[in-house]
């Protein structure tokens, strides 16, 4: 009975904010056309993939943002960004107070499933690492028994971080908090001996917030796969598949060579798979039930991926593209065909 | 029923809808049907939606593994536990630190409340200024600024600070030795409860002595004397065991002794100090609620100060304090969520996870709600069962 009772009044509580968000799945494009703007997830703060330091947002996955906004409305800009917390994401998306999530989440199963959520690609391959003070003179993770390790609540980050401590037999005293900002604050003010998070993530931190980066060290390991994504609703397949190919859109733009400077050039390509991407032969925009512009959009103002990952990844934190290369350079980046 | 006038038998529905009785049925049923209509509107609505997005539903994700760590915890508790089990962590973790909080805001807010009804310009001035400053700050934000001083301003394991032999203070916490593993102590702390109970008696025995024979026996000095006497008494029979658990420098922390986190201790220091300038405030509108008679009279009865005060001013005041004091206990019991912020692993930070792990986040609110209302519950009760307890007996 007491349960009964008890879940019957948070359902009311939960209803209450989705009755607000006004959320019926399937016609998620029709809202976002009527507002005129995406709504979109994002992170707090994680300089590389969302920050609003200067003024705007930007990063990597922040231009997957503005890549859907290209597409539906030919404006890269009409987008409404939502800064997020790990542990706020989920339901922020779920209850419609936001379209997409685009903030590096690892795609898995269950979130796949249970959680009522589609990922609709990967656009950025990550894995888990452990930053460290140089000082401590630690040299791999296996040597972290009996750290304070510091770590963000809600992410697949804690739940790797408790298996790898017990697959070694080793303990750990987690310090978590839920905002970027301020874990990182701890980790660098010395309450915990370890930070760990994705490997960009600790990249990020450790070249915008520590005062000195070369204090500080990232251990070799690599503890996990982290697929990083947007995230969309389930259940609305139109507006799955409008965020899903913009972002292949712009490995495609990639590999065919279109890059936001040359793609007015590339309107007079014969070659068939570019003039059909670009929308000089229609299909492709109507198949997607956007403009037959929609993919010459993404690339004139967004760039294609590789200009997207050097203008934020690399020039601000200096990694290199790894496994987020081209497949025909050895990396994962693999667009599936637009005919 | 209300007598009947002629009139009402001519048109007899329309004086059923003049009847008063008739009326307010009518409108309790509309209520009650509105309420009832919304509930159910809502509830299918959550239901429609968690459907449609294939979220799954109900509570049998508790006995699944948590598999994240619990910096601190009451109980044992470790990443194989279940989800129930992390809960029960995180509930036990906000009741101790709101009991804590609302012993140490209840003992500073009365001391201070006493000092803003002194005749001492100073003290009144400073209980002044204390009330002005930490109760215009928000709470969330005196949280961020007393982290952000232990962490920051507090050196690291390696520099510790060693301000008493076997005592740390690091910005991971406060480490202090505690006595070593010993069956004495068990027994320790049980001759201490049977202290407290005997002081109790001692102290009924007193006033019906006082009543009987007017006769006055110092029952607090010697119920005092009771709680520590027969613990010392204790430990001694059991050959005064010394032995202490030292904290030490082992790896990256301190191990063995007993550890206060900074996420605690934030917590707890955040809490007392807000709280407590909302129960001096209690006290001093209190106290100022007796009328100064009472305190001429008792002088003239030729009670000393203290009695005055103790026999004469607080069970008058207390009358007046409790129900507004039951209050700051529950923002006190409430604002622990604001944990979150910080780190400290109370029932709201766990939820939180758990909500994120599995997606249950109906079920997930559900618990917590249930939880701070059961708590929040339980104080009130208690309070009025204490206010009813003091309440001025009429005859």
């Amino acid at each position: 009975m007491l349960k009964k009772l008890t879940s019957t009044t948070a359902a009311a509580a939960l209803s209450l904010t989705m009755v607000a968000g006004g959320v019926q799945a399937g016609d998620t494009v029709d809202a976002v056309k009527s507002q005129g703007y995406v709504k979109c997830g994002v992170n707090t703060s994680l300089p590389g993939f969302a920050s609003s330091a200067s003024g705007s947002w930007e990063g990597l996955d922040v231009d997957v943002c503005r890549a859907v906004a290209a597409a539906v409305f030919g404006d890269s800009e009409a987008v409404q960004y939502t800064p997020l917390t790990a542990a706020q994401r989920f339901t922020a998306l779920q209850s419609g107070e936001i379209d997409m999530l685009s903030r590096v989440t690892t795609w898995t199963l269950t979130r796949d499933t249970s959680l009522g959520l589609n990922f609709a690609g990967v656009n950025y391959y990550d894995g888990q690492g452990f930053l460290v003070r140089k000082d401590l003179g630690v040299t791999s993770a296996t040597q972290l028994d009996g750290a304070a390790v510091c770590v963000e609540p809600g992410t697949t980050t804690e739940l790797n971080l408790a298996d790898y401590f017990r697959a070694n037999g080793m303990d750990f005293e987690p310090v978590v908090i839920e905002n970027t900002t301020e874990v990182t604050a701890a980790f660098f003010s010395g309450r915990c001996d370890v930070y760990t998070t994705d490997r960009g993530g600790l990249a990020s931190a450790r070249m915008v917030s520590a005062e000195n980066p070369d204090d500080y060290v990232v251990l070799p390991e690599v503890i996990s796969k982290e697929p990083l994504g947007p995230v969309v609703r389930h259940g609305d397949d139109e507006w799955f598949d409008i965020v899903k190919w913009s972002l292949l859109a712009m490995v495609e733009a990639e590999e065919y060579g279109i890059t936001s400077e040359n793609v007015d050039d590339m309107l007079d390509s014969t070659n068939p798979g570019i003039q059909r991407f670009l929308g000089v032969t229609p299909g492709m925009g109507e198949a997607l039930g956007v403009d037959e512009d929609w993919a010459y959009n993404i690339i004139k103002q967004v760039g294609n991926y590789g200009e997207a990952y050097d203008r934020n990844v690399t020039e601000k934190l200096g990694l290199d593209r790894g496994l987020n290369a081209l497949w025909k350079d050895g990396g994962l980046m693999y667009a599936y065909p637009i005919r | 029923m209300a007598p009947k006038h002629p009139s009402d038998t001519a048109r007899p529905l329309m004086a059923l809808l003049y009847d008063k009785t008739v009326r307010s049925i009518i409108y309790q049923v509309l209520v009650f049907g509105g309420v009832f209509f919304l509930g159910w509107y809502l509830v299918s609505n959550v239901q429609t939606n968690l459907d449609e997005q294939n979220i799954a539903t109900g509570f049998g994700f508790l006995d699944r593994e948590a598999a994240f760590g619990i910096s601190e915890s009451v109980i044992s508790y470790s990443p194989q536990d279940n989800y129930g089990r992390a809960l029960a962590v995180g509930i036990l973790n906000t009741i101790k630190v709101s009991l804590t909080g609302i012993i140490l805001a209840t003992i500073i807010g009365t001391l201070i409340g006493i000092g803003l009804v002194s005749k001492n310009w100073l003290v009144r001035f400073i209980g002044k200024s204390y009330i002005d400053l930490f109760r215009n700050v928000p709470l969330l934000l005196q949280l961020f600024f007393w982290y952000a001083l232990i962490t920051n301003g507090l050196p690291g394991v390696r520099q510790a600070l060693n301000p008493l032999p076997g005592t740390f203070l690091t910005n991971r916490g406060l480490y202090i030795p505690i006595p070593a593993d010993n069956p004495a102590w068990f027994w320790v702390f049980i001759a201490f409860v049977v202290g407290i109970i005997g002081s109790f008696v001692l102290r009924r025995w007193s006033f019906k002595r006082l009543e009987a024979t007017g006769q006055v026996f110092p029952h607090l000095s010697v119920g005092l004397g009771i709680i520590v006497g027969l613990p010392i008494l204790t430990w001694l029979l059991f050959g005064a065991p010394v032995e202490m658990n030292v904290p030490a420098l082992q790896g990256f922390n301190f191990k063995g002794g007993l550890n206060m986190s900074p996420e605690f201790f934030t917590l707890l220091l955040g809490l007392t100090v807000y709280t407590a300038t909302y129960i001096a405030e209690v006290v001093r509108s209190g106290i100022q609620s007796v009328p100064k008679g009472q305190s001429e009279a008792s002088t003239s009865l030729g009670l000393k100060p203290s009695w005055t005060m103790r026999l004469i001013i607080l069970p008058q005041a207390l009358r007046v304090i409790i129900p507004p004091l039951t209050n700051q206990y529950l923002n006190l019991t409430k604002n622990s969520s604001l944990a979150v912020a910080i780190g400290y692993p109370e029932l709201v930070s766990i939820s939180n996870t758990t909500m994120n792990q599995t997606g249950q986040a109906v079920e997930g609110v559900a618990i917590f709600m249930t939880v701070y209302l059961g708590i929040s519950l339980l104080i009130s009760v208690f309070m009025n069962w204490y206010n009813k307890r003091m309440a001025l007996v009429e005859r």
